[in-house]
């Protein structure tokens, strides 16, 4: 099942500078695994090594934002990753 | 003064040349543009190989590493990460990588590296796949050692491999203390004994000391130096008791700093950068007068070297990667980073100094690169 994910500006230098891209997957941590195998490292910029969302990371399908990355992900589904941080 | 400057700052990485026949500096860069680089390492053993912790506001730290001094960099295929955790523990995950070391002469390829929380990593394929130190990271006392965490975290730093032996290190934790292993970093003992630390309610505690910087001798290496929170000190092996050097430096000035270098074959020459460690800690310039001081008798006096550096109204943080020489003895040149993003440039051991970069975001690191 392939669904959309749109990728932030801070993670277009592992997509060739691609703002949309394909991913597999039926969950979230599928469609992650699926974006690790075509950009390599990009995964461990979002999840940690403990499989928690980063902090400054939000992840969205479609406009829920997710809290659990087994939600399931939907062939016409968006996966947005948003990058939020304030300050200087 | 020929050596390359590698600075690495909280918006990138950026790099300092000679200029034509020795005359001024020019920059280039920024690499990374946006990137927090803590610390950015030339191999000794292939001078190619550059290896920089980093990471961004937004994204998960990790390493990158360049094959051809610095023109291109590919990012690790692992970076550092601790284990993924049982159950029961603590599951804990880096933050930042904040400290590089190369390996042992006879172990090329091989790289230590320091995060926050407090952990260690190994590579043996310079750089691109990390592993955690388990011995380290899972030692049952571990949660005890780095219990303290400061705003930034508690931080694994001045990583020191013995030259004559690479099973033998040496690690700190700021806060925690000074870390011991005989084994290849299997098994870790504390080494404070001596230190103070006039922030924990036992005066005698076996850890939990803030070491800022801790390295070991290159050309004596049973002879450590250590700039701490709580002064300058001074360990020869195998005495296990540090010696507080720093009670030396003039009363009005005090021992307290982020940075030490040592001189690269004398073991009696060392500098440091004082600063204002009373009341809040200010950790700026003593009086806002900058200035290094070295000693030339292994911390039985110092000398102060302010010639260049500005005379009153000058607020300078130096931070503890941010000092280096290029080890070019007998006219050594020594280098400084400030928070301000200035870079200034010590000739013949610190006799006079001039500034050799302004404007630049804030310095975390300088490291010379031959």
């Amino acid at each position: 099942m392939s669904c959309t994910v749109r990728i932030p500006s801070p993670l277009r230098s592992y997509t060739a500078g691609a703002v949309t891209v394909a991913a597999d997957g039926a969950t979230v941590a599928e469609v992650l695994a699926s974006l690790e195998r075509h950009y390599a490292g990009i995964r461990f910029r979002m999840v940690d090594e403990q499989s928690r969302i980063r902090p400054h990371i939000r992840l969205y399908v479609n406009m829920e934002e997710v809290k659990d990355l087994s939600r399931p992900v939907g062939s016409r589904d968006t996966v947005h990753v948003i990058c939020a941080l304030s300050g200087g | 003064m020929t050596s390359t400057l590698w600075i690495g700052t909280r918006k990138g990485a950026f790099l300092l040349r000679p200029g034509a026949r020795g005359r001024g500096w020019k920059l280039s860069g920024p690499q990374f543009l946006g990137h927090i680089v803590h610390h950015i390492v030339q191999d000794p053993r292939e001078p190619k190989v550059l290896v920089m912790a980093a990471k961004t506001g937004h994204l998960g730290p990790t390493v990158f590493r360049s094959a051809d001094r610095g023109r291109t960099w590919r990012e690790a295929v692992q970076p550092p990460a601790f284990r993924k955790a049982g159950d029961a523990e603590e599951a804990r995950a880096v933050q930042k990588v904040f400290w590089l070391t190369p390996g042992h002469s006879s172990e090329r390829g091989t790289w230590y590296a320091g995060s926050s929380p407090a952990g260690l990593f190994r590579s043996e394929d310079g750089g691109e796949r990390w592993q955690p130190v388990g011995g380290f990271n899972d030692h049952p006392q571990r949660p005890q050692w780095a219990a303290a965490a400061t705003p930034d975290g508690d931080l694994l730093h001045s990583i020191n491999v013995d030259p004559r032996d690479p099973r033998h290190l040496y690690l700190a934790i700021s806060p925690g203390g000074v870390f011991e292993s005989t084994d290849g970093g299997a098994g870790w003992a504390p080494l404070n004994e001596g230190c103070a630390a006039d922030f924990l309610p036992d005066p005698n505690a076996p850890y939990g000391h803030d070491p800022h910087c801790v390295v070991v001798h290159p050309s004596a290496p049973d002879r450590l130096y250590q700039q701490n929170h709580c002064g300058i000190y001074r360990l020869d092996r195998p005495e296990r008791r540090w010696q507080r050097i720093g009670d030396a430096m003039p009363r009005k000035v005090g021992d307290i700093g982020f940075p030490i270098v040592l001189h690269p074959r004398d073991p009696l020459t060392a500098w440091v950068h004082p600063m204002d460690g009373q009341t809040v800690w200010p950790r700026t310039s003593i009086a806002g007068r900058p200035a290094v001081y070295r000693t030339s008798d292994g911390g039985r006096s110092w000398r102060r070297l302010d010639r260049g550096l500005p005379p009153s109204q000058a607020w300078l943080t130096v931070l503890r990667q941010a000092m280096c020489s290029d080890g070019r003895a007998p006219r050594l040149g020594l280098y400084f980073g400030t928070t301000g993003g200035e870079v200034w440039a010590g000739a013949n051991g610190g006799e006079s100094w001039r500034c050799i970069a302004r404007h630049l975001p804030e310095i975390y690191s300088v490291t010379c690169a031959a």
